[in-house]
């Protein structure tokens, strides 16, 4: 799987197919963010990306999340899954989600379902522009002018993803330090009654601001 | 009388309510009878996709992988289409409106009441006091039968259709320089052109799906111009941005003209031997320096020359267009002036080099060529010319003098009823109350209607105006062709039946054809025999459907008109060899910057544009009833640039007034800086107090009729949330979330 962000239109067509997904019906486990409507129109998807050393299956007590023989994190086991968040909470990305009514913590598998009788995920599907893209390294990479990394940095932790990441930049990896600003956002912010966020990006991604359904 | 009373008695029973699952919840052990592949009932692009039925229901959606197009994809509108088809919204039965309440009624009933009325009002008034208004989100087949039904049935001139608000002036456009209104290219060819300027197209909006072609261009190399006032997510992905004001397009591209002269890119042999008129456009270029161009747009003089040379300079490009240019009174110079850049490069008629406009309904391209528009015939022909009526009179069995005349347009229509002239209505497929210009005027026109009938398969504000309401059909429950932005016909399949006593559009109008004693002239027993009449009808005409079959359409994943044979394979690309004026020479138009009707000025001093966000669709009659859709975008907004913002002390997100000379509304502000300080934008797909159209000019385009959205003079006012006027149960101006969180 790919994740080109800069393709990104914001659409949420991958929010809206992710609900047919029957391992989840009903629930996205999908999330695009704008990055700051006030200066621009760019937003970012975030999906599961798979580490290869899981930080949910780490802090799992119960060893309920289990990854396949393909590297996919799979959702908690619900007859293992103890209810106790410790995956929703560690998640450097943020992804799990805990579904109060079903007792369960829920995350992308990245259609199992489909991936395993060979359809592409529901996400990757319907994406109008490619930045979601699955497909095998060798098929995708040579067609794009971005560089894929699978690195994250996030302070202390590194960690290793199954997701690409394409990137414009020669940069190895993608490094999370503190909260990214534009420059001329807090001049503005400070002159102005701007809010630090504009409100649509408050209200629309209310639902995704919340780690429980 | 169709005054609406009792609104939230309305909006009680019929919506828009919010719904968000298919019919019997989210369940993942569904048992699918049948996947039936069909289009998106959405947009000009008709992605292709499956419907899931369930016992008679379409309970999911799967990607159709193999419909080129799309190839799977969809975006959130097409992914969440199929809750609608049973939305508990559904107009279910037929519904006439006593003392200002619907009551159920019978078929019978319903019928008998309209034919009645109908025939009354005629013998009192004539032929022509009825009105019929159509829209081209309908099935090419129910557009034809539309245009009959009016001619032959009502036998009156007045019909129009909202293609008139979509592309009207692209169309006449086309038709002045090419001598045909198609798009060029398919889009097949987008990959291959080495520069794209999209102008007044927010394809990440608007398009979606587009957006596949335009980044496989981009992996091929290419480049993006975009010319739009706002930095949409388009122009932001893209290479360089003109970002102009709102109705200076003629000034830009004589502008670009300019330069291209000046520079020698220009292809003189294209110039000599393929059209005609080009000394007149030279001369006119001429004057447009890039310094006079960026006076007048208010874009930089080197982004006009940046952008003139890497269009100049590339072998291939195309030029592609949407709403952003047509909604205009000078919309068809606008379209033009780009057409001009197109002829003096040369850039047309090959792979990768190509012109068009992206249409913006579902079947805009189908749904302006077969007779529902007001001066036109079948297969694009003219109600004006002899030869044409005589040839359309044959295939109806009908004399020639039975063929009324040229109606009027839209706009125009609409002004008849408000003077009296027109006296009742049949309306379909049309939510005027939110599309049309200046609605307060509209909903005078609507008063004023002696009898006023509407078939939907929602509520929309619109049909809350009727005396009688039809319930019709979805996409999901009738079969027939549309035909997409790039002039391919497609097939919509049927997946389930009608609910409840709701019928398919064309089996009703056939009902009040032989109610009204004309039903000889309408004996069809499936939309395949419509079909099969209309390729008849457009047999000959500039948009021949002759040699499209239903079968050829399925093999060849859709037909390009035109299509005269039965051998033909249809045309993807046109003008490879000649265009379709006589002399197959294109013809070039001298245009001169005119600008908006309506300019700033001290008491306005804004220029408002309106437009479309991703999550909505047109009049938002479908996609306001869709919670997941409500909930991305619950209301319209007002963008405002923070230097614009800060003079006013307008804090984001803050109720602010915006007035025009029509009328005003109160909406939120989004202050953000991809907009410009001169210019503030609304988007405009819902109705009542939300309506952007409230403030809108309804300035006419002179050639083609279309109404100017896209630019007026308006101004804001800082308000204090007591100063907001109540309206009902919310505020006005209130989003549907604050008056569900006050709940």
């Amino acid at each position: 799987m790919f994740i080109d962000p800069q393709r990104c239109i914001g659409c949420r067509a991958c929010v809206s197919a992710c609900r047919e997904c029957s391992t989840h019906k009903g629930y996205s486990m999908i999330f695009v963010d704008y990055i700051d409507r006030a200066e621009t129109t760019a937003t970012m998807p975030t999906v599961c990306m798979h580490c290869t050393e899981p930080t949910c299956a780490l802090v799992c007590p119960a060893d309920a999340i289990k990854q396949n023989e393909d590297g996919i994190v799979m959702s908690a086991l619900k007859p293992r899954c103890l209810d106790c968040r410790n995956c929703v909470n560690a998640c450097p990305f943020g992804v799990p989600k805990y579904n109060s009514q079903m007792h369960l913590q829920m995350k992308c598998d990245m259609c199992f379902d489909r991936t395993s009788e060979g359809l592409k995920p529901m996400c990757a599907s319907v994406c109008p522009t490619g930045a979601i893209t699955f497909g095998k390294y060798q098929d995708v990479v040579p067609l794009r002018r971005t560089k894929p990394v699978n690195v994250h940095v996030f302070g202390n932790q590194k960690v290793e993803t199954k997701v690409f990441m394409m990137l414009p930049s020669e940069t190895d990896a993608v490094e999370v330090n503190g909260t990214v600003v534009f420059e001329s956002r807090e001049a503005m912010a400070s002159g102005s009654g701007v809010q630090a966020e504009s409100w649509i990006d408050t209200q629309v991604e209310e639902s995704d601001k919340s780690n429980e359904f | 009388m169709s005054k609406v009373e009792h609104l939230e008695k309305i909006i009680e029973e019929f919506g828009p309510h919010l719904h968000d699952a298919p019919d019997g919840g989210w369940q993942a052990d569904r048992v699918i009878d049948k996947v039936v592949p069909t289009h998106c009932p959405y947009c000009g692009m008709q992605c292709g996709m499956n419907l899931l039925v369930e016992k008679n229901r379409v309970v999911g959606f799967e990607p159709r992988y193999d419909f080129p197009v799309n190839q799977g994809r969809l975006c959130p509108k097409g992914v969440t289409a199929y809750l609608q088809t049973h939305h508990p919204d559904r107009l279910q039965y037929p519904l006439i409106k006593r003392n200002g309440t619907f009551e159920r009624a019978s078929w019978d009933e319903a019928l008998d009441l309209v034919v009645t009325r109908f025939k009354d009002l005629q013998q009192k008034y004539g032929k022509d006091s009825i009105a019929v208004y159509s829209g081209s989100s309908l099935t090419t087949e129910k557009t034809y039968l539309v245009g009959k039904f009016a001619r032959l049935a009502l036998g009156t001139r007045y019909i129009d259709y909202n293609g008139r608000l979509c592309m009207a002036s692209a169309a006449a456009g086309n038709n002045k320089a090419f001598g045909i209104d198609r798009a060029a290219n398919p889009w097949s060819d987008i990959p291959f052109a080495e520069v794209l300027v999209i102008a007044g197209a927010n394809c990440a909006e608007t398009f979606p799906i587009i957006n596949g072609f335009l980044w496989q261009q981009r992996d091929n190399g290419g480049r993006w111009i975009v010319i739009d006032p706002r930095e949409t997510g388009t122009a932001r992905q893209g290479d360089i941005h003109l970002q102009l004001k709102p109705g200076t397009d003629v000034a830009v591209t004589n502008g670009i003209l300019n330069v291209l002269i000046n520079e020698n890119l220009i292809d003189q042999e294209f110039i000599n031997t393929r059209t005609v008129d080009w000394d007149a456009v030279r001369d006119v270029a001429l004057k447009y320096t890039p310094d006079v161009a960026s006076q007048i747009s208010g874009v930089a003089a080197e982004k006009i020359v940046q952008a003139a040379l890497l269009y100049g300079r590339a072998s291939s490009g195309m030029v592609m267009h949407a709403r952003g240019i047509e909604h205009h009174s000078n919309g068809t110079e606008n379209v033009l002036s780009y057409i001009n850049i197109v002829l003096a490069t040369g850039k047309i008629g090959r792979r990768g080099c190509g012109y068009g406009t992206i249409t913006g309904q579902g079947n805009g391209q189908g749904g302006r060529e077969h007779g529902q528009k007001a001066d036109q015939l079948p297969g694009y022909r003219s109600i004006l010319n002899p030869e044409h009526r005589k040839y359309i009179a044959g295939v109806w069995g009908i004399d020639e003098s039975e063929l009324p005349q040229a109606g009027v347009s839209a706009v125009e229509a609409f002004a008849k009823m408000r003077e009296g002239e027109i006296k009742g209505l049949l309306s379909i497929c049309s939510n005027m109350m939110v599309s049309l210009p200046d609605i307060n005027r509209v909903r005078e026109s609507l008063e004023r209607l002696d009898f006023n009938v509407c078939i939907d398969f929602f509520m929309s504000e619109s049909a809350r105006y009727a005396d009688v309401v039809l319930p019709g059909t979805t996409w999901a429950e009738d079969e027939g062709t549309t035909t997409n932005g790039e002039g391919r016909v497609i097939k919509i399949n049927q997946a389930i039946d009608p609910p409840g006593e709701a019928r398919r559009d064309w089996e009703i109008l056939q009902d009040i054809t032989r109610r009204l004693g004309r039903g000889q002239y309408f004996r069809f027993t499936s939309p395949g025999q419509i079909w099969d009449e209309l390729r008849l009808a457009s047999k000959g005409g500039k948009a021949d459907y002759y040699g499209i079959t239903y079968e050829k359409i399925e093999a060849q994943d859709g037909v390009f008109w035109p299509c005269p044979t039965e051998e033909s394979k249809g045309t993807p690309r046109l003008f490879e060899q000649r265009f379709a004026h006589a002399d197959g020479k294109a013809r070039f138009h001298a245009v001169e910057y005119i600008g908006a009707q309506e300019k700033p000025d001290d008491e306005y001093p804004l220029i408002l544009t309106s437009g479309r966000v991703v999550y909505q669709y047109l009049s938002g009659n479908q996609t306001r009833r869709i919670k997941f859709l409500v909930d991305q975008c619950p209301e319209p907004y007002v963008e405002i640039h923070p230097e614009t913002a800060m003079k006013m002390q307008i804090n984001d997100g803050e109720r602010v007034k915006v007035e025009s000379r029509r009328g005003e509304g109160v909406f939120p502000a989004l202050i953000v800086k991809t907009i410009r300080p001169d210019t503030i934008f609304i988007p405009y797909h819902w109705g009542e107090q939300l309506a952007v159209n409230q403030l809108t000019n309804p300035a006419l385009d002179p050639s083609s009729k279309i109404p100017e959205f896209k630019a007026c003079a308006a101004r804001i006012t800082k308000i204090h949330s007591r100063e907001l006027p109540i309206l009902g149960r919310g505020r006005k101006g209130a989003s549907l979330s604050e008056v569900r969180k006050g709940e």
